[in-house]
């Protein structure tokens, strides 16, 4: 299927472009002065939580038009997006204890944005679960609409909160009311960094947008053979 | 449809599933031997010279109703599916959004019982003196039980009708449930503290527009989780 080939050559050149991000990061950014070179993690780190964040939000958007329209496409992407965002949140997750071992000296600390990091993937991995659950495929679609949009109106809370606690947590530097307070080639980086992410989750999302559809094909085949 | 219609036909809903329980009497009991059972348990997880019960009791009371809440959240459509009654439910001349209103009282009187018990249990089991915060101990629980009952009670709806249901629901629930409960204990051991009533006053806040936004949405998500 031609859908799922442009899919798989998104993602491929994706993978080139972020070992690129990572040459750059390596060679032409700055070290940082306090963290040394645990901070280039945060080329990997940021991109991928802003993606984690977004997916749940561009599922819970898929999940209202979804319940309006009744258009099976949208549920297919909310799906995608939701597996899309769960590889972002994992992602988050891993490298996060690997920056903060350095930093913090401890691998995980119960921090607000940390914790609620950890609930968004375990939302994704609910959402997964419950899409998994029923059978029937509309009902499947209602529902897991219902707790998409649960989820997308979650977030703006964790949001708040992190605001709320006092943290370890570095505190945003680019995406904050004032200008970004890193240098420019740092800066340049990091954009770069966020648009193969961009990239990556647009590669994600269309093969798995792209394998549904086959699933669903094959089902509706099977059930044609079994009807027979 | 007119607002007094709405109430009324959603305590129609609520009176049949209160007078269910008021009759068998069996998951009420069911579910307050559990809270004495929680409670027990905890008072053997702890080393009461190393940690004090005023810094744990917030704690141990939060916990406790959480569990319980789910138990008794998972009893609430479970009633319906017998003899498919959810089917004469939905056929009754009467908005979807009172059903779910309706359901959401009920099961709203049955937690406050269960906590109406353990909070006085929590005292006596632990030595934490209610009475001089019992007004604004009240608020923080009414509060947040709001909160996690209206999620709960949407989302039962679905999980009723799932593979592993029992299961489903706590995974689902609590990534929800958390943010209430953050804030609840935080509130609730200041108040345990003895501590003045404006430090707790942004956590109420939070609480109460979680509560508001919460519950608008349940009412326009709950016709989408029962069948058409």
């Amino acid at each position: 299927m031609r859908m799922l080939r442009v899919g798989r050559w998104i993602t491929a050149l994706s993978f080139l472009l972020l070992a690129g991000v990572y040459v750059r990061a390596l060679v032409y950014t700055p070290v940082e002065r306090f963290q040394g070179l645990a901070q280039k993690i945060y080329y990997l780190h940021v991109p991928a939580a802003i993606w984690a964040e977004t997916a749940m939000i561009l599922v819970g958007l898929a999940s209202i038009f979804y319940l309006f329209l009744k258009d099976p496409r949208l549920d297919r992407f909310a799906e995608s997006s939701a597996e899309a965002g769960t590889v972002f949140a994992a992602i988050v997750l891993t490298t996060g204890p690997i920056w903060g071992k350095p930093i913090w000296g401890t691998w995980w600390s119960w921090d607000a944005r940390l914790t609620l990091t950890l609930f968004l993937c375990l939302l994704y991995v609910g959402y997964l679960l419950l899409r998994g659950a029923v059978a029937d495929p509309a009902a499947r679609a209602r529902f897991a609409a219902v707790l998409g949009i649960c989820g997308m109106v979650l977030v703006p809370f964790v949001h708040l909160s992190v605001y709320m606690f006092r943290t370890l947590h570095p505190m945003p530097i680019v995406l904050k009311p004032s200008a970004p307070s890193l240098p420019p080639s740092m800066l340049s980086t990091f954009l770069l960094s966020l648009f193969v992410f961009t990239l990556l989750y647009v590669g994600f999302v269309v093969q798995r947008y792209a394998l549904s559809y086959l699933r669903e094909q094959l089902e509706a085949a099977a059930d044609g053979v079994g009807h027979a | 449809m007119r607002l007094p219609d709405l109430v009324r036909h959603a305590w129609a809903v609520a009176r049949k599933d209160l007078l269910v329980e008021y009759r068998s009497r069996t998951a009420i009991l069911a579910a307050i031997a559990f809270v004495v059972l929680v409670l027990i348990v905890f008072n053997f997880g702890r080393d009461p010279t190393a940690v004090s019960n005023v810094d744990l009791a917030p704690s141990i009371l939060w916990v406790t109703f959480t569990f319980a809440a789910i138990l008794a959240l998972n009893r609430a459509f479970q009633l319906e599916l017998e003899n498919q009654a959810l089917d004469g439910l939905l056929l009754a001349p009467i908005q979807r959004s009172s059903i779910y209103l309706g359901k959401l009282i009920a099961n709203l009187a049955f937690v406050a019982l269960i906590e109406v018990i353990g909070v006085p249990l929590l005292a006596l089991f632990f030595n934490v003196r209610i009475l001089p915060v019992m007004g604004p101990l009240a608020g923080v629980v009414a509060l947040a039980t709001v909160g996690f009952v209206t999620v709960g009670t949407l989302f039962s709806a679905m999980t009723v009708r799932t593979r592993f249901a029992e299961l489903l629901l706590p995974v689902l629930l609590l990534p929800f449930m958390i943010p209430p409960l953050i804030w609840a204990v935080l509130a609730t051991g200041r108040l345990f503290a003895a501590r003045p009533l404006s430090e707790i006053e942004g956590w109420l806040k939070m609480l109460a527009a979680y509560d508001i936004v919460f519950v608008g949405i349940a009412l326009l998500l709950f016709p989408a989780t029962v069948n058409e």
